[in-house]
């Protein structure tokens, strides 16, 4: 059995199972937002009084917080009151920021865990070996009266990337060419597991860019084996003890030299539109975004500040950034990047996940471009239906928000 | 449940995402009317008009695809579709479909189907019929652990049922 099966067959009681069998699984950890919770708790209310296992419920509140409006803050109460009653965890924003940033900071998922949340991203833990997908509020629902959630165990599709990379590339980059390869449902209802020399050189940081963005090429889970980073990352965090499995053959496996690669733009309208930043010189931005749960830890933060040191941003081009947690944030400022980023010209809004999905903090009226280190880059994703995403690394991105065109980095 | 559905095809390309089938802009509720209210409206502005109850969505490849937006469904559901064939489905949409109870076909019809042409589902026999085309197309078989959750009526009265 592979890595996936393993963990599906432990949780489900199983002595054994394979790709393509139904299954009920264990959740250690079942996550909400406050798009998704509310109603989840609804349909969970009709039906039961007490969560099963209140210990594995996680609701934290990012997508219009701090409160946009009226109805987003009924929301956010609806769902602080509930979490109140049900003694589950709920992350006030002071404490908290963009969910699939502050659950591994916090130690809530550990390697060998299951992990179901409702919000796509939530395939972003595979980077500590948990197996972890998306899921609606039914199934969170499903899951607080019975603990479990049914699954059909996935095929697994290896990437093995080799080769020396390049200046400027990142895990974004190599994301990107991954889903740019194989389009936007190259891997629906499969596990991608990210592999090869290159993986293990790769920050903890930039693998949770990687499986963040899994559900862009339509995987159910992305993950990489724990190895010495991830029990580098999680050792002194608080939480349970790490589940070790093994891993065995994959279903099916890509290899790709990435020896070549150069800084890599999803352009509009679906992340699989993937072209070198290089070659798009002639698109004007208007905005820059840079956080999100795919590019909102403090090593993004590092990448672009390291290009803004000591410059300004473009006249007239809007520069936004949302670290991914209060804890980033206090990095951030500690490390200097924060000062950089005013002296450059940009705001820094509270850790949200604000314009990513149009929500606030930063929408686009008719006709206008943003470069953003965020997931997607669908119509309207941003604002205006007439306007345009384009996605990048925080390189990519702080380099085009210094020149307002999009640039490589190796361009400035 | 109804072993035939028919109705008129709404005909939609690939890769229609759940962004489009309901913005984020109307997330902060959960209300069935109001979310069909803005279904497909950055796709389709006037889809709310033009549906007719017991409509049938044709898709191309990946219909679904993006965000885990329950509302996606929901508001598909609440405008009056009967149901949604598509040639592949992403994954959370389907299982949310499945878990509300709304109907999925996995079936490659869209390339010969036109807006308006009448469908039948013939859910016993596992068949979808054009009635313009006379054409005929197999539909994939449902795991068995799927029928149970949708003829329970849907994953939460699935799972107060096994409680029973």
């Amino acid at each position: 059995m592979n890595y996936v099966e393993n963990i599906l067959s432990h949780a489900s009681g199983r002595k054994s199972t394979s790709a393509g069998e139904y299954i009920e699984a264990r959740c250690d950890t079942v996550l909400m937002n406050d798009v998704t919770g509310p109603l989840a708790v609804k349909e969970f209310l009709k039906r039961g009084k007490k969560i099963k296992n209140p210990g594995s419920v996680v609701i934290v509140c990012d997508h219009f917080t701090p409160n946009k409006d009226i109805k987003s803050a009924e929301n956010v109460k609806f769902l602080r009151d509930f979490a109140k009653k049900q003694k589950i965890r709920f992350f006030e924003i002071g404490d908290g920021g963009v969910e699939h940033v502050i659950l591994p900071e916090k130690g809530i998922v550990k390697p060998g865990d299951v992990v179901i949340g409702a919000d796509s991203h939530t395939c972003t833990y595979g980077a500590l070996g948990a197996f972890s997908t998306g899921v609606g509020s039914t199934d969170a629902a499903f899951a607080m009266l019975t603990g479990k959630i049914w699954f059909m165990v996935p095929e697994v599709m290896e990437f093995v990337y080799s080769g020396k990379k390049g200046k400027f590339i990142t895990g974004k980059d190599l994301i990107l060419l991954t889903i740019g390869k194989i389009g936007v449902n190259g891997a629906n209802y499969k596990a991608m597991k990210f592999a090869g020399p290159v993986i293990r050189a790769l920050s903890m940081d930039e693998r949770f860019t990687m499986c963040n963005m899994a559900i862009e090429a339509g995987g159910k889970a992305g993950f990489v084996v724990p190895d010495k980073k991830t029990a580098e990352y999680i050792k002194g965090r608080p939480g349970k003890k790490a589940r070790v499995f093994a891993d065995g053959a994959s279903a099916q496996t890509l290899k790709m030299d990435i020896s070549s690669v150069k800084p890599l733009v999803a352009a509009p309208h679906l992340p699989d539109k993937v072209g070198p930043a290089a070659k798009m010189n002639k698109v004007k931005i208007d905005q820059a975004v840079i956080g999100s749960c795919t590019n909102g830890r403090i090593s993004d933060f590092a990448q672009a500040a390291k290009i803004m040191k000591g410059r300004k941003i473009s006249a007239g081009l809007r520069c936004i950034i949302l670290p991914g947690s209060q804890q980033v944030y206090a990095e951030a400022l500690k490390k200097g990047y924060i000062e950089t980023f005013l002296k450059a010209g940009c705001v820094i809004a509270p850790p949200t996940c604000g314009p990513c999905l149009g929500g606030h903090m930063g929408i686009l009226a008719g006709g206008e471009t943003a470069i953003s280190t965020t997931n997607r880059n669908f119509v309207g994703r941003m604002g205006a239906t007439s306007s345009r995403v384009y996605l990048a690394s925080p390189y990519t991105a702080a380099a085009s928000a210094l020149r307002g065109r999009i640039i490589s980095p190796e361009q400035l | 449940m109804k072993n035939i559905i028919k109705g008129r095809a709404y005909v939609v390309g690939d890769s229609v995402d759940t962004d489009v089938i309901i913005p984020a802009r109307f997330l902060t509720t959960d209300n069935a009317n109001e979310l069909a209210a803005h279904c497909m409206e950055d796709l389709d502005k006037d889809f709310s008009k033009k549906v007719k109850t017991g409509d049938i969505i044709v898709a191309g490849d990946n219909f679904g695809c993006g965000s885990s937006r329950e509302h996606a469904p929901i508001a598909i559901k609440a405008s009056g579709i009967s149901a949604v064939i598509a040639k592949s489905f992403a994954r959370i949409f389907l299982r949310n479909c499945i878990n509300i109870g709304l109907m999925v076909f996995v079936c490659d019809m869209k390339k010969d189907t036109r807006p308006g042409d009448e469908i039948t589902v013939d859910m016993q026999k596992g068949e979808i019929a054009n009635a313009r085309t006379k054409k005929i197309y197999q539909v994939k078989p449902v795991p068995e652990f799927i029928k149970k959750i949708v003829s329970s009526g849907g994953l939460l009265n699935y799972a107060v049922q096994r409680r029973k």
